[in-house]
């Protein structure tokens, strides 16, 4: 075989090589849905994060807006303190509020904005006030047998 | 035996094996002090990868269908028993990316490449034709390990991709189209839980690591093997040996350091 056609065939190897690179990354991990435009950083506390990881999908009326940077527990409130990084094309009112939901019913959770009413928008830095933890499954179980107990004692005593 | 003379002995297993271990340590040093020789004279590497590279898609694209396939049937099976079939997509793609994809392609090329290598310069070796050339001021080590070496080192990572990329497709084929989960959800569970650098990016640096590993492991054996038939059909054996349970291994560190922490 001629160098130039062993030359050829590398060429032909490494080109099909870097097309299933580039089929991993871009169809299989989905590269360009990546928030790869510019972001501002906006926090906010919970008193319970749940499950949520950092880059979770950060999302207003199920349209994914932005990604969870990093989670860390506040040391003075003793809160999860979540910080947030929302594309910058988006805006959202200073009353937005922050909950963290759960895709699914074992799905992975999620950051949930709410917009509020106010002319004034967050700005990069600003503290959502307004959140809502996570709905912890043991909680709501216990809640439920409360509540049963407290139904059938309620029964009993007529 | 008394025990005085079993201490001894362990003494010179361990010593011996620890005189081995350096003596390829020295010899990968070596190796890699002559890459850049090799670079300049480029055409051999490129040779090399056509040998190591390009004979092996068939077999590479052929065992990757099959896994994605039998990813595709058993993942579907126990996903199935939880109701979360969907997820089928993402269980196949990071199961391939992430593990199946760098180990069994390096599993493969110590079969397939490595051996080829090994008993290439095992022969040479016999022949006497590395003592013709160092005869002739050619260093063999930088004319013919370095630009095999190199080639193993680049053909590996495009070999694991094509693994991976061939092995989605088959997950495809089975969930999508035989089974019949829908597309859709196939690819989104897929795209929302593979990320491009912890899992596409980590296999590749896998599949790197065991590049280097097959192929150094290879022409070392090769280089070491005894000059005569049994001795070179020996060092072929060992070459399958050593790398395949030095990429198992590895495969554990690396998945390890990589994967076991949380983001």
């Amino acid at each position: 075989m001629t160098r130039r056609n062993i030359e050829t065939l590398v060429g032909l190897f490494v080109l099909i090589g870097f097309v299933a690179i580039g089929y991993l990354a871009l169809k299989a991990a989905n590269l360009a849905a990546m928030t790869v435009g510019e972001t501002y950083v906006v926090t906010a506390r919970f008193d319970n994060i749940g499950g949520l990881k950092p880059r979770a999908p950060v999302k207003s009326a199920g349209v994914t807006v932005g990604r969870v940077a990093s989670i860390s527990l506040d040391g003075k409130t003793f809160q999860g303190l979540v910080t947030m990084e929302l594309e910058k094309r988006y805006a959202f009112p200073k009353d937005t509020s922050a909950s963290i939901l759960t895709a699914g019913l074992l799905g992975d959770q999620y950051v949930g904005l709410n917009p509020g009413g106010e002319d004034e928008n967050l700005a990069a830095g600003d503290t959502i006030k307004m959140t809502q933890s996570a709905v912890v499954l043991e909680n709501l179980i216990g809640q439920m047998l409360y509540n049963r107990a407290a139904e059938s004692g309620g029964e009993a005593k007529k | 035996m008394s025990f005085a003379d079993l201490l001894p002995r362990l003494g010179r297993w361990a010593i011996g094996y620890l005189f081995r271990l350096g003596h390829a340590a020295f010899f990968l040093v070596e190796l890699l002090k002559n890459t850049p020789a090799s670079l300049r004279r480029f055409y051999l590497v490129v040779a090399q990868i056509h040998a190591i590279g390009n004979y092996s898609v068939v077999i590479i694209a052929a065992s990757g269908l099959a896994v994605g396939f039998v990813l595709g049937l058993q993942g579907y099976y126990t996903l199935s028993r939880y109701g979360a079939s969907e997820s089928l997509g993402l269980l196949v793609a990071l199961s391939l990316v992430r593990e199946l994809g760098p180990v069994v392609t390096a599993l493969l090329f110590a079969g397939r490449a490595g051996t080829s290598l090994t008993a290439e310069i095992g022969l040479m070796k016999a022949g006497e034709q590395l003592a013709a050339m160092e005869l002739m001021a050619i260093d063999p080590k930088q004319r013919v390990l370095a630009p095999r070496l190199l080639g193993g080192i680049i053909a590996m990572p495009l070999l694991a991709a094509m693994f991976s990329a061939v092995g989605i497709f088959g997950g495809y084929v089975v969930g999508v189209l035989m089974i019949g989960i829908d597309p859709g959800q196939f690819w989104s569970q897929m795209q929302s839980g593979v990320d491009v650098w912890d899992d596409v990016g980590n296999g590749i640096i896998k599949s790197f690591v065991f590049g280097v590993t097959c192929t150094f492991v290879a022409l070392l054996e090769g280089y070491e093997a005894n000059a005569t038939p049994e001795g070179v059909a020996q060092a072929t054996t060992r070459t399958v040996v050593i790398s395949s349970l030095a990429v198992l291994l590895l495969d554990f560190v690396l998945t390890a350091v990589m994967f076991s922490t949380p983001r």
